[in-house]
């Protein structure tokens, strides 16, 4: 019961993980970006639409390994609209991600029904290793990391270690967070505020449309030109994660393990005997989010300039 | 013609050119052909035989295939956009986003079909008006949350209200279980005593779902002009969105300020959830887990609109009337989908209607001077 627990909340965490990653290096580089929910319905998109026809010719976990390409490939170029419209155009960055999250659902729905008639893109989930060798045999620790995993898994993870890196010990990721934090100061220092920005914002795009992929493909097996609202759960644990990565990652367990609560309680005896409504458990990861925001915002840690276009004339 | 009547002429035209109100509606016609022309390319790739025949269904909304009847779904389509779009509009003039629009409307919608339903001591006559109040005060104190977080610990109304809209969703679909559930068809019960009255437009639209509602949401986008426009509340209002430090500084309460805004855009969006839901149209609360669309329309609503209310109110005319043509273009083997995509182009485009502005200014300027010369 446990493992199960564990896995599940391992599934609904890590794209979390991964989408609010992305969010991360966007508004860190003083991009606020909302549209998370939008690139991830492209990324996921284009990606299953690609599984849909591929997968009688290439199979297994290649098969998985070129659709997380496409779908990283896909959320770069979307989120590129938001790059030019927020540090080329200086447009309001909110409007700009508004006009994202509208037109990625439309765009899935209306061109998977002019291809196939039906708005659902279904496909096979041929992906789950049941046990990876050697690793799988360990333990309690085997069963619970190495056993009925999706390589997604160790992807995102992967992605948290690197994004931790690269953000804290790299010239790269120094230079992007004075862009967040004070880009006048960063521009006098020598750094291009504007290549910057659109790295972040790209870097941001890239995640959230793999996110989009990895969300979808353990919970079912046909997209419908949604995510469920999980781009806004991503900005939520963002914030909730105070735009750190160490504490992203609790957020986001604290998220999926919710998640996981609501959608399994009733088959849980103990829980169920406790009499909750779901509705509590669900709502509670954005009632958790309010309250952190309530105690934390006075002296928030967000990045200074996010959601400021860059005025080199102001300083 | 004298010279003097002539030059009167011409500077009366350059000030018509140049003034904002003619700048920032030519930008948003240029967004608007820009996302027609957009939408006809992915007609035209998508299915390049019937390209011409589904854009003219935009064009004309439909009414080819619909007329009268059209005529009155747009105007019953518009009524809850007109809300949110003016719930949203009036928080952008006062300095806020209220993205929480969906969740404002869906709680109201609420209210009023619960009051609807449950409150049958009230007489028949007044039934309705209760619940559509009741709509108003459940939107207002939802919006007051996010309002009182921005106000007193300085939160960003922006993620608060998306927070509110995932937890007013939740909330309404266990509210609708418990007490006014239809459990056969997954959805809130009929409010049928609540019905809003037709006031003989069913007369002129035969065959439409229009109500008395339009005139309710036309009559409160010339009440939030009025506020807005002329009176010393409205100033202090917007005051507070434009520099919260100096309003302070000039005696203006801030935080009552700001959270006035958002209660009266809150209240806004649920009136406009109550007229929706109480139309007398068989539209029911759904219990599903997806964000009421209404609320994320009105930001289109808003933006084409310039956050001017009258201009909201054309601007909901305009969404719904497009909305009725994606509806019909089905006859053409297309998707109604394509409107959404049109509409998000043209917000996308009106984000940057500071420099399409600048650059209509300008051009209209060089124009103007060329002719002095």
């Amino acid at each position: 019961m446990i493992t199960f627990l564990f896995q599940e909340t391992l599934l609904f965490s890590i794209p979390l993980i991964i989408v609010a990653l992305g969010g991360m290096f966007s508004e860190r580089s003083g991009v606020i970006n909302i549209a998370l929910e939008g690139i991830m319905i492209m990324g996921a998109f284009t990606s299953i639409l690609f599984i849909n026809i591929f997968q009688t010719r290439i199979h297994g976990q290649l098969l998985l390994l070129i659709a997380m390409l496409i779908a990283i490939g896909t959320g770069a170029l979307f989120s590129l609209f938001h790059a030019y419209a927020s540090i080329n155009m200086k447009a309001d960055q909110t409007i700009s991600g508004t006009a994202l999250n509208l037109f990625a659902p439309a765009f899935a729905i209306y061109t998977a029904r002019m291809i196939q008639q039906v708005q659902q893109i279904t496909f096979i989930n041929q992906f789950r290793i049941v046990k990876v060798p050697l690793l799988g045999d360990i333990p309690i620790l085997g069963e619970f990391l190495f056993q009925n995993v999706y390589i997604t898994t160790y992807i995102g993870m992967a992605i948290l270690v690197i994004a931790a890196f690269v953000l804290y010990r790299t010239r790269f990721g120094l230079r992007l967070r004075a862009c967040g934090e004070h880009p006048q100061a960063a521009d006098s220092a020598g750094i291009n505020v504007v290549k910057m920005r659109y790295a972040g914002v790209l870097i941001s795009g890239a995640l959230a449309g793999l996110g989009g992929l990895v969300f979808i493909i353990p919970i079912t097996t046909n997209f419908d030109g949604s995510v469920a609202g999980y781009g806004f759960l991503a900005l939520a644990v963002l914030i909730f994660g105070q735009w750190k990565p160490k504490r992203i990652l609790f957020a986001a367990f604290f998220f999926g393990f919710m998640k996981t609560i609501s959608a399994t309680y009733s088959g849980i005896p103990l829980l169920f005997n406790l009499g909750i409504p779901t509705v509590v458990y669900k709502m509670t990861p954005f009632i958790a989010t309010l309250v952190v925001l309530t105690f934390t915002s006075k002296n928030s840690a967000a990045p200074r300039a996010a959601g400021e276009p860059y005025d080199a004339g102001k300083r | 013609m004298s010279k003097n009547t002539e030059k009167v002429k011409t500077s009366f035209l350059k000030a018509f050119f140049q003034g904002k109100g003619f700048q920032s509606f030519s930008a948003s016609s240029i967004a608007i052909l820009i996302g027609f022309v957009f939408g006809f390319i992915i007609l035209v790739a998508s299915n390049p035989f019937n390209a011409t025949e589904g854009f003219m269904t935009i064009l004309t909304g439909g009414l080819i295939y619909s007329g009268y009847i059209g005529i009155g779904q747009m105007l019953y389509l518009a009524t809850p956009i007109i809300l949110t779009g003016l719930s949203i509009g009036f928080a952008f003039k006062t300095g806020l986003f209220n993205i929480g629009s969906s969740g404002q409307f869906i709680v109201g919608a609420f209210a009023a079909v619960y009051i609807g339903l449950k409150w049958t001591f009230l007489p028949v006559e007044i039934l309705w008006i209760v619940a559509l109040i009741g709509a108003a005060v459940a939107g207002g104190l939802w919006a007051l949350i996010p309002g009182f977080l921005k106000a007193y610990r300085n939160v960003n109304e922006v993620i608060a209200s998306i927070m509110m809209n995932y937890i007013g969703m939740y909330l309404v679909n266990y509210l609708v279980v418990q007490t006014i559930f239809d459990s056969k068809k997954n959805q809130s019960m009929t409010p049928l005593l609540a019905s809003i009255p037709k006031a003989g437009l069913d007369k002129i639209f035969t065959g439409s779902s229009v109500n008395f509602g339009i005139i309710i949401a036309i009559a409160m986008a010339v009440v939030i002009y009025i506020i807005l426009q002329k009176t010393t509340f409205g100033y202090e209002l917007k005051a507070c969105g434009f520099n919260r430090s100096a309003a302070q500084y000039a005696g203006i309460n801030d935080k009552m300020g700001i959270m006035l805004s958002m209660v009266i855009a809150g209240a806004l969006s649920g009136l406009g959830g109550g007229l929706l839901y109480l139309a007398g149209s068989g539209k029911h609360i759904e219990v599903v887990d997806v964000l009421a669309a209404e609320g994320f329309s009105g930001i289109s609503v808003a933006l084409l609109g310039l956050s001017n209310p009258i201009g909201i109110i054309f601007s909901g005319l305009f969404i719904a009337y497009i909305t009725m043509g994606g509806f019909y273009m089905q006859l053409s083997k297309y998707v109604p989908e394509i409107i959404s995509i049109m509409t998000a182009v043209i917000i996308y485009l009106s984000a940057f209607s500071l420099v399409f502005k600048d650059r209509v200014a300008g051009f209209i300027k060089k124009r103007m001077e060329g002719k002095k010369v």
